[in-house]
């Protein structure tokens, strides 16, 4: 009777956005006399950070402070059409469409800069503090909001963009699968580390080893947020949850939490991930997005690495101890895997 | 914990920039975390009624007749809705970009299709009330034979699950009973391969669980318009859906919400607003409609479950010369989105490899449970399980490391995929060989010099091969599952024209380079004060515990390529090179 370490891996791609594309996303920008931007979408925010990834590449393409920047969504009598918060698609489909929007908006605000400075609008940056000044030359230079005020009060302008980004929908061939689907594809690769107990058929995760490919990261933050978050649901898939523990028998549907498996604090185990970015070349500054791979790899690196402890393959999710149990038993007992490396590089 | 590889793939993009990049507080943070935040249930309103519904005890049954004399006389009760009260009582989500047939009903008409379809509606003054009036309804069922094996389903004289598709699958093409994808010749290959290996593999179903359960609150606005307070993850997608089955111009709807207690895919199916919009429009007043946690688990619509046959076929050198996956989604009793996740499961196949022939048939099975609908990672996360599961066999069965299993057979830039578009813009060496490193699995030299830049596209792997075609699975024609080649198309055929570039309107100059980022230029130190100084971001980057070992340290940073004008000193706020984090899980020192 003894617990068994192994060590397993696995590596994905996953599409960022509705598959077949004709999903799309719009964004209308306008400024207040203050210079202060106000982002009008209908996107939702589900916790995953819609409203702080818009807002960042808002004030990003306007070249504004981001605490001059609010994200205002959703009202549909405000905030025109998008597709919703589904398929890896709010930041690279919204993202662009805001990029568009953002790119009008600065347009406007540069030109009535110009007008002040006298100078030409071809000229002029910003600092991203608030500031427009005639590139090299510092001191030449007028705050967005005296800029906003002017645009409103004396020169009659609306400092204001509009947006929209869509891919055509793609018709698929029935004999051949042939399409035109995503463009952008984030990349992945895990290592589950687990302990399984050959008496109970347990099986603890010790450690997670990632390294997601998601483009250009928008707010490293949030990515982090996501895949963590991610990669617990993805544990909490491999070995606990199912409302149809027997499937396809439908019999022992839990009613509630106290019935529903799936980790708790116990049970969460430390992660590390390294993220690199290859900006998409269709991507908000590159930005691919990670709100749906981060489960993913989890599963069949955990199942592998159950594999590698024990011998046992289970092929039907959730690999739970009576299938480990089973397993063990079909095949006469424990047979371990060859041991895959020393101990991580992280602590 | 989360460790940047700003060094990775450096040379494709200019950091120089301001806001993007940063992690900068959320600007719903203190909301979410003071409980400020306002879902869509922490709207009241005078008089606000409350729905709930009657559901099926049966998996499939004719309904005899429904008694709700009773009920509608009960304590509080205002308004009983049936199926005849339901403007149109069929719809399908995917209706909306015109794909599959009007297959559901909000109420149940005749017969039930699955434990827990909605029969009856009861809104009532109170929550308790319309519980309470709900047991004094009275429905006569004849139960009917079920089936809940996907398999068993697709089998001739199985019963009939949805009328709409009364062989049980979802009917793709008007020609097919599954989605096909044909590459290559797959026969040929397993025939040639040194090792065949075949598998079954079975995801299970799962559970949404998020925090806030689904649901809406409708009430009456001026000009004959409603408000609707909503969960939904596309709003206008709920918006939609809702106009068409209580059959309203859309601008008379008003949907608000855009901040939603959790969703993963189970609140894009407008479970409540239909029905909240309904009885609000026929009682005159507020009317909520939120399913409670048992309603959510049982009938909230789950992921669906998958089952997956994979057979590949595996040279003793490790390479994959042929993969063929036949699959079954479980769609439940309606199609609600899983025709839509087959074609994206297609799409994705073989995974993320080259492999010179590959074949799916991926089929949408209805079965008499809840109707499924879309989880993170829809026609993804199941078949990526099987995929890799499937992979360290295969590298088994090769005597190969799986890491070096993966590197051999990675797609890379300029391959051709099945779906008969090459591959760009691939990054899945570099993520072995990186979580590899981390991960301290030793790898050979040769592993780690591979490259998604170098070697994709040479050769055949740049081709469309000739494809062998076939018409197994014909709609209505259980007889031809297992007909043979029909014809084989010529190496490089493309039926499908390429889409448009994405069409970006309001640029000012017509069309944006989304890439492109706009002309930042830091502002110095020393130049005149500014208007809009940046306030300390409340939550800095703490420096991770983790060293790099000696030899893996990322080069140090190297300032972009100098922007049109003189580069200015770098400025303080901009973090540029490799950045990391500590871990949200209380890793810090």
């Amino acid at each position: 009777m003894a617990r068994h370490e192994g060590r397993g891996m696995a590596s994905v791609n996953y599409p960022i956005g509705m598959n077949l594309g004709g999903d799309p996303s719009q964004a209308l920008i306008h400024s207040n006399p203050d210079g202060k931007f106000t982002v009008a979408l209908s996107a939702i925010d589900l916790g995953q950070g819609m409203k702080q990834v818009s807002r960042q590449i808002a004030a990003e393409t306007l070249g504004v402070p981001v605490e001059d920047v609010y994200v205002d969504t959703a009202d549909s009598d405000t905030g025109p059409h998008d597709m919703g918060s589904f398929a890896s698609r709010g930041t690279h489909r919204m993202g662009n469409a805001i990029i568009v929007a953002a790119r009008e908006a600065r347009g406007v605000l540069l030109e009535a800069a110009a007008e002040e400075l006298e100078v030409d609008a071809g000229d002029l940056v910003t600092d991203g503090r608030g500031n427009i000044h005639v590139r090299g030359a510092p001191s030449r230079s007028i705050t967005v909001k005296a800029t906003a005020q002017a645009a409103q009060f004396k020169q009659g302008k609306t400092i204001a963009g509009r947006g929209i980004f869509l891919i055509p929908l793609s018709a698929v061939d029935a004999e051949t699968g042939e399409m035109n689907p995503n463009t952008a594809f984030a990349h992945a690769c895990l290592v589950a580390d687990v302990a399984v107990d050959d008496e109970t058929g347990e099986v603890e995760v010790l450690r997670m080893t990632s390294a997601y490919e998601l483009g250009r990261v928008i707010n490293p933050r949030m990515v982090e947020q996501q895949l963590v978050g991610g990669a617990w649901m993805g544990m909490s898939h491999a070995l606990y949850e199912t409302p149809e523990p027997y499937y396809p028998d439908t019999a022992h549907g839990p009613r509630d939490f106290n019935e529903y498996l799936m980790p708790g604090p116990g049970e969460i185990a430390p992660y590390h991930v390294t993220v690199l970015e290859r900006p998409a070349p269709d991507g908000p500054y590159g930005g691919k997005g990670p709100g749906e791979m981060c489960a993913n790899p989890v599963l069949p690196a955990i199942a592998n690495a159950v594999y590698n402890a024990v011998g046992v393959r289970v092929d039907e999710l959730p690999i739970t101890p009576e299938k480990i149990l089973r397993g063990l038993k079909a095949n006469g007992g424990v047979k371990p895997g060859p041991r895959r490396g020393g101990p991580v590089n992280w602590r | 914990m989360l460790e940047m590889r700003k060094d990775l793939f450096a040379d494709e993009r200019d950091d120089n920039l301001n806001v993007v990049g940063k992690g900068i507080q959320r600007q719903d943070m203190p909301g979410h975390v003071t409980g400020l935040t306002r879902y869509f249930d922490d709207h009241a309103f005078d008089g606000m009624l409350h729905l709930k519904v009657v559901r099926s005890p049966h998996a499939s049954a004719r309904i005899r007749s429904i008694d709700v004399s009773a009920a509608a006389r009960a304590p509080g009760v205002k308004r009983v809705l049936r199926a005849a009260d339901v403007p149109v009582n069929k719809n399908t989500l995917l209706s909306l970009i015109n794909f599959g047939k009007d297959d559901e009903p909000s109420l149940a008409v005749d017969k039930v299709h699955y434990v827990g379809e909605p029969v009856v509606a009861i809104i009532a003054e109170s929550e308790a009330q319309a519980l309470a009036a709900k047991t004094l309804v009275r429905i006569d069922y004849e139960p009917m034979p079920a089936v809940f094996d996907v398999e068993e389903a697709l089998k001739p004289g199985a019963p009939v699950v949805n009328e709409t598709y009364p062989a049980n699958y979802f009917e793709y093409h008007e020609r097919f009973d599954h989605q096909k994808l044909r590459f290559g010749d797959v026969e040929r290959a397993f025939a040639g391969a040194d090792i065949v290996l075949e598998h079954r593999y079975q995801m299970s179903p799962i559970e949404h669980a998020p925090t806030e359960t689904n649901g809406s609150i409708a009430a009456p606005e001026q000009n004959g318009r409603f408000v609707v307070h909503s969960c939904a993850q596309g709003l206008f997608f709920a918006l939609g859906t809702t106009a068409k089955i209580v059959a309203v111009e859309s601008n008379r709807l008003h949907f608000i919400g855009g901040t939603v207690g959790g969703g993963f895919g189970g609140k894009v199916d407008s479970l409540t607003e239909p029905l909240a919009v309904l009885g609000a429009m026929v009682t005159g007043r507020p009317v909520r409609f939120v399913l409670d946690r048992e309603e959510e688990m049982l009938y909230g619509s789950p992921r669906g479950a998958e089952r997956i046959y994979i057979k590949d076929g595996l040279m003793r050198d490790g390479r994959i010369v042929a993969r063929y996956i036949r699959s079954y989604f479980d769609a439940g009793a309606y199609t609600r989105l899983s025709s839509y996740a087959a074609i994206k499961c297609t799409a994705h196949l073989p995974g993320p490899y080259w492999i010179p022939n590959v074949a799916s048939d991926v089929h949408v099975a209805y079965t008499n449970r809840c109707p499924s609908t879309a989880m993170r990672g829809f026609g993804i996360t199941a078949v990526d399980f099987a995929l890799e599961v499937q992979m360290d066999r295969l590298a088994e069965a090769a005597a190969m490391d799986p890491m070096e299993f993966r590197i051999l057979n990675a797609y890379r830039d300029g391959d051709m995929k099945p779906h008969r578009r090459k591959a760009s813009n691939t990054a899945l060496i570099e993520c072995v060989q990186v979580a590899a490193g981390k991960a301290n699995w030793p790898i050979s030299e040769q592993g780690k010099q591979q490259s998604s830049l170098v070697g994709g596209g040479a050769g055949e792997r740049g081709q469309i091969p000739a494809t062998v075609l076939d018409a197994r699975g014909q709609i209505g024609r259980p007889d031809s599952r297992n007909s043979g080649p029909t014809q084989t198309l010529p190496a490089g055929t493309s039926r499908i024209a390429p889409s448009k570039q994405p069409v970006m309107e309001g640029a000012r100059d017509g069309r944006a380079a989304p890439t492109q980022v706009p002309r930042y230029e830091p502002a110095r130190p020393t130049t005149q004060p500014v208007t809009q100084p940046l306030a300390p971001a409340a939550y800095a980057p703490q420096p991770s515990p983790y060293q790099p070992v000696a030899g893996q340290q990322p080069p140090p940073y190297q300032p972009p390529p100098a922007p049109p004008s003189p580069a200015p000193a770098p400025a303080a706020q901009t973090q540029h090179g490799a950045v990391r984090f500590s871990s949200v899980f209380g890793r810090r020192r």
